[in-house]
């Protein structure tokens, strides 16, 4: 293949923000008619070098070839006139427009007086729409589709031009089994077509199906490319995570102590049914499956966010019904959120006020907040936790999200809590972060900390978990012991092949 | 890297320093040349004079600061104005009521529409900006409902203690800027260093995250209403007190200068930041421009315009430090 | 689906049935109550209600159309009274006096020009500075005031010229003038939000802007644009109604831009963007109006209406709040 012109080939790019250095001379190429995957964790730079090439973010060194033409992306519409397409993970689509609007974003048909020419505008959609085997038209409004069929309609948008190069930022993420299908045509249609394709994923088995070759990123800079014919998971893995992250599986004795927390067939409506479970001081609880198999739903409805429409929870072998963040916390829950940005911090703040915002109506001298009680739990926390910030005064915003997720772990941890749920602990931080805040859950369960721990990253869950429940679609399949488990029945588990037995 | 973060972190905060005093120093700048130019802008008299002028206006400003920290507007601050003046005057000649009971009634009614705001917005949800827009037209029906669309007038203006709000002074200081600058130190105290005030940044912060860390959300955006509504009633108490009489249309429009005075104190519309302080400063701005021009002979309305241009430089001076960039990267 | 296709229904018909029950309403209880000897619902009287309504409803549609956008403006009523004041103003001009009848079309071109003029002035200072429109125009809104005051102090600006009046009291079949230009305008705009390019772009940006910036739009423009536009229709309006009153004075139009917006929302417009049509602001503007000549029919006190319309803002944002719960599966935040 390397006698050919390269689709696409970058050069050294390198990128920086205030703090971080998010890309650091990264280098591949796709070859036409090549499927090239592009892997690495969260935060190891791959959605920034997508910008990159999408024109969005300007690289501050390196170069893009086309064709091995140099070019230089100003913009969103030049990385499409030189034929770069994007498929982007999230959704991009203006609800209220119609699927060919959307598809035609930025370039509707003209006829006479500035109108849209409808005719030719469904015409080319339809047409497209055709290709890709879906079950909607032209006309449909996108609010009324799945997120599946918004998906396809993202992809269409890539068929509009004669692509040189397609980038695919976890298709499949959203899609069901038979879409996948139809998704894998179409890449290998444009790839018969000779465009070159870059893939994004985490899943592994996509990637051996589909691609032809793997380049990974690791903490913003490249650790080079090889032949998926010629290597296996094993090698991949310890590209993405280096060999310093121990993610052994986790193999200390359970000496548990009393239940903490039990569930009896909580309910709530269609996001998860039945689910029974418990939680014993001293362990860590896994919750493992897919982004949307109700892991996170349970968590919120454990927290008092969520009304169950059915079930009993039982803290300490004592019924209670939760119904807002106030009580739970109070009974002495605490939830480490999904979305730090969105639901664990108030980013404007700095680093004391996000640590001790549940408890500042006590932290008070008279009417006032005590400012040495707060510095007092803070520089606590700071050192327990080896929180990484100028000073208390740095608004959390600056810092890095290592930092960030620490102060998230703090504040609840100051709350001494009975239940800690821990909801995808490593999302975009790195490795270093990673693994201090894998031994610090494992250090609190031996505390005596009941732990939840809910992760999308099977490593992370068998390296934390004394046991572990399974999800599927809203219902736990299976649950395991850390000895007991395998890769191959965890996997099985969370894709709904097992028989039920929860 | 460590390193190159803390620089530019650091140069970020010298930055937003500039850029946040940066109205300060035009403040001062402003008064100096405007004093350099006519002493008697500076003079004890009119400097309390312009304060005093500025008080109910700043009243009502010190209310919204809260409201728009917490993530919010209020548009309903003038009319709830007019009511409040109407209804103290009415009860005021009522012989029922009389002045000491027509001002505790008047607060009590004033701060139950307050209620209904924070309760609409607090705890069902609606968008701030329509609610009280709604609420702004309401209001007015009610008022013009209960004067039947006369204005009302004390009587007997030498019989009553009631204008001792607005005209009467102590240690030599009008009422109305003791009212004002008090209130101002006692929310500024309250907005800064209690919970309560840090549960308001929070929330107008980011409600998602303050939810999620057990933050009574709605009961804070409550109370923030009611604290509005307190500053709506005081103002128009002293508005009655000074003029021992209105029309029914006496705080129309005051709603966007207030909100115009808390944004040129610093406040986002977005939440989350601002002070009283700031606020009292972005007050103060308005009206010594209003009275500099004055007194350099231009026209009141000449103020609009200058106010104008200071809104929108201001605002971009700040979100400009906040990008880096001055001008907007949108194409 | 179905239910999805309903709720759409509901939400888009809504105010058409709330105009249907004020005409209801309005002539039940005018006739069983006997307070009034006349029809409410009759030729005449709708006619007058379209005039009526010509001023706010002219500006509302350019508020539709900026609404929809993800945008606002506050400063409407001051650009409707500066536009007010040129015209008016620029007839005395011994120029303009010298061109008899002539002048007539140039004092509405200046007008005209004056309205774009500020709206451009509002567009540019959003699309460069990136300053939040909502803070934008409310600046304006004082600024352009102060110059509607600087132009002839707090002196009213008058001039009656009779061919003006003439012109905008004729109609046709019985419209009168203002009653035509507003449904033109709503005609023209609705074809533009509708077909062209322009009009779905609108809708893009308003709904989902980085996707539309992603797609290579150039947002800036496009926004400035619809500024000038909503200018424009401000002075349209001023140029409809002064052309018949002959005097503007210079508090005129304050309040404006809050009724308008209020019209705009009971259309159904949201003000977060993307959503919202001409043709339902047309209803919002239609159902403030029939409210104040209704409540002047039964004979109610005509200080209710704000309180009526006030209520109703807020009753119809609840209403659409439930409309879009999800139910007992929603996360409590």
């Amino acid at each position: 293949m390397t006698d050919q012109t390269a689709a696409l080939r970058l050069e050294g790019i390198v990128k920086t923000f205030p703090g971080v250095r998010a890309l650091d001379g990264v280098s591949f190429s796709v070859m036409p008619g090549e499927v090239h995957a592009l892997m690495g964790e969260n935060g190891a730079g791959k959605s920034t070098l997508m910008k990159v090439l999408g024109g969005i973010y300007q690289p501050d060194a390196g170069r893009i070839f086309i064709e091995e033409r140099e070019t230089v992306m100003r913009g969103p519409l030049e990385a499409k006139a030189e034929g770069v397409m994007f498929i982007h993970q999230e959704l991009s689509l203006a609800e209220e427009l119609s699927v060919a609007e959307n598809v035609y974003l930025g370039e509707l048909p003209r006829k006479s007086f500035g109108r849209v020419d409808w005719a030719t505008l469904h015409a080319r959609t339809d047409a497209i729409l055709e290709k890709l085997r879906v079950r909607f038209d032209a006309r449909t409004r996108v609010g009324e589709l799945s997120i599946a069929n918004r998906q396809m309609v993202e992809i269409a948008r890539a068929l509009t031009v004669d692509a040189k190069a397609v980038i695919f930022d976890e298709p499949t993420a959203s899609l069901t089994d038979a879409e996948k299908v139809v998704l894998f045509d179409v890449i290998a249609d444009l790839r018969a077509q000779g465009v070159g394709i870059v893939y994004i994923s985490h899943r592994m088995e996509e990637i051996f199906r589909m691609t032809d070759r793997i380049s990974v990123l690791r903490d913003g800079s490249y650790r080079g490319t090889v032949e998926t014919a010629a290597t296996d998971e094993d090698e991949i893995t310890r590209m993405m995570i280096g060999r310093s992250l121990d993610l052994s599986r986790n193999r200390d004795p359970m000496e548990v102590g009393p239940v903490a927390l039990r569930a009896e067939g909580l309910s709530c409506g269609h996001l998860f049914q039945e689910a029974s479970f418990e939680v014993h001081e001293g362990e860590v609880l896994g919750f493992y499956g897919l982004v949307g198999a109700g892991r996170t739903e349970i968590a919120e409805t454990l927290f008092g966010l969520r009304t169950p429409t059915a079930g009993r929870i039982f803290l300490k072998g004592e019924e209670v019904t939760l119904s807002s963040p106030i009580e739970a916390i109070a009974r002495g829950i605490s939830l480490v959120p999904e979305s730090r940005k969105e639901q664990g911090l108030v980013l404007g703040m700095n680093c004391r006020d996000n640590m001790t915002l549940p408890q500042v109506g006590d932290l008070t001298a008279g009417p006032f907040v005590s400012d040495g009680a707060e510095i007092s739990i803070y520089d606590q926390y700071r050192d327990r936790l080896a929180i990484k910030s100028p000073s208390w005064r740095t608004p959390v915003a600056n810092l890095s999200g290592g930092n960030q997720q620490k102060i998230v772990i703090g504040k609840w941890l100051s709350m001494r809590p009975e239940v800690l749920i821990v909801d995808e602990p490593t999302r975009g931080i790195d490795v270093g972060s990673k693994s201090e805040i894998h031994n610090l859950l494992r250090e609190l369960a031996k505390q005596g900390y009941a732990v939840i721990v809910i992760s999308s990253e099977m490593p992370e869950v068998l390296h934390v978990s004394d046991r572990i429940v399974a999800m599927y679609s809203g219902r736990i399949m299976r649950e395991f012991t850390a000895a007991e488990v395998t890769e191959d029945t965890l996997i099985q588990a969370i894709s709904g092949i097992s028989g039920q037995a929860a | 890297m460590a390193d190159t973060a803390m620089k530019s972190t650091a140069m970020k905060s010298v930055g937003g320093v500039l850029a946040r005093q940066g109205i300060l120093v035009a403040f001062v700048v402003f008064m100096v040349a405007f004093a350099l130019w006519n002493p008697r802008f500076i003079d004890i008299d009119n400097v309390f004079g312009v304060i005093r002028s500025s008080a109910i206006l700043g009243i009502m400003a010190l209310g919204v600061t809260f409201v728009v920290i917490g993530g919010n507007l209020d548009l309903s601050v003038g009319s709830m104005l007019s009511f409040s003046a109407i209804v103290v005057l009415d009860l005021h000649e009522n012989p029922a009521f009389g002045p000491a009971l027509a001002i505790p009634a008047m607060y009590a009614m004033t701060l139950a529409l307050g209620a209904i705001n924070g309760f609409l917005i607090g705890y069902l949800r609606l968008n701030s900006l329509i609610v009280t827009l709604g609420m702004l037209s309401a209001i007015h029906g009610l008022t013009l409902t209960y004067s039947g669309g006369q204005n009302m007038d004390i009587a007997n203006q030498n019989y009553t203690w009631f204008g001792v709000f607005g005209r009467g002074s102590a240690l030599g200081i009008p009422i109305p800027v003791l009212v004002f600058l008090g209130l101002a130190a006692v929310l500024g105290m309250i907005l800064a260093k209690t919970p309560f005030g840090r549960k308001v940044y929070a929330v107008g912060g980011n409600g998602t995250a303050a939810t999620f860390s057990g933050i009574p959300r709605a009961r804070v955006v409550f109370a923030t209403y009611l604290i509005s509504a307190f500053c709506v009633a005081t103002a128009g108490l002293i508005q009655a007190s000074r003029t021992m009489g209105a029309q029914n249309t006496v705080g129309q429009g005051l709603e966007l200068e207030v909100l115009a005075a808390v944004i040129l104190g610093g406040a986002s519309l977005l939440g989350g930041s601002g002070t009283i302080f700031k606020t009292v400063i972005g007050v103060l701005i308005l009206g010594f421009i209003q009275n500099g021009l004055l007194l350099a002979g231009l026209e009141f309305y000449v103020q609009f315009v200058v106010t104008w241009i200071i809104i929108i430089l201001a605002v971009w001076l700040d979100i400009a430090t906040k990008r880096g960039k001055l001008w907007s990267p949108i194409a | 689906m179905n239910d999805e296709r309903l709720k759409t229904l509901l939400k888009g018909s809504a105010i058409w049935g709330f105009i249907l029950l004020e005409l209801v309403f309005f002539e039940v209880v005018g006739r069983t109550l006997s307070l009034s000897d006349n029809a409410f619902v009759d030729p005449d009287n709708m006619l007058l209600l379209l005039k009526q309504a010509a001023p706010l409803g002219i500006i509302a549609v350019g508020m539709t159309v900026v609404m929809i956008n993800g945008n606002i403006d506050l400063s409407v009523g001051a650009t409707y009274a500066l536009a007010g004041i040129v015209m008016l103003d620029s007839m005395s001009w011994p120029m303009m006096e010298a061109m008899g009848a002539g002048a007539i079309p140039l004092a509405w071109g200046l007008a005209l020009l004056t309205g774009c003029t500020l709206g451009l002035i509002n567009g540019m200072i959003v699309w460069k500075t990136g300053v939040d429109a909502f803070i934008v125009t409310l600046g304006a809104m004082l600024g352009f005031r102060g110059l509607v005051f600087m132009y002839n102090g707090e002196q009213p600006t008058s001039h009656l010229d009779w061919t003006m009046v003439d012109i905008a009291e004729a109609g046709i079949l019985g419209v009168q003038t203002p009653a035509l230009v507003f449904l033109a305008v709503v005609l023209i705009v609705w074809l533009v939000m509708t077909r062209t390019v322009h009009g779905r772009n609108a809708y893009a940006i308003g709904d989902n802007r980085e996707a539309a910036v992603n797609a290579g739009l150039r947002v800036g423009p496009h926004i400035l644009i619809n500024f000038v536009l909503i200018g424009f229709l401000a002075a349209l309006s001023a140029v409809v109604f002064y052309s018949a009153s002959g005097s503007v004075n210079p508090n005129d139009g304050m309040l404006f831009e809050l009724w308008v917006i209020t019209a705009v929302v009971l259309g159904g417009t949201k003000l977060t963007g993307g959503r919202g049509s001409v043709i339902g602001t047309l209803g919002g503007v239609l159902a403030i109006q029939l409210l104040r000549m209704g409540l002047g029919h039964i004979g109610a006190q005509t200080e209710t209406v704000n309180l009526v319309i006030g209520t109703i803002l807020i009753v119809v944002l609840f209403l659409d709040r439930q409309l879009n719960r999800k139910g007992a599966e929603e996360l409590k935040i």
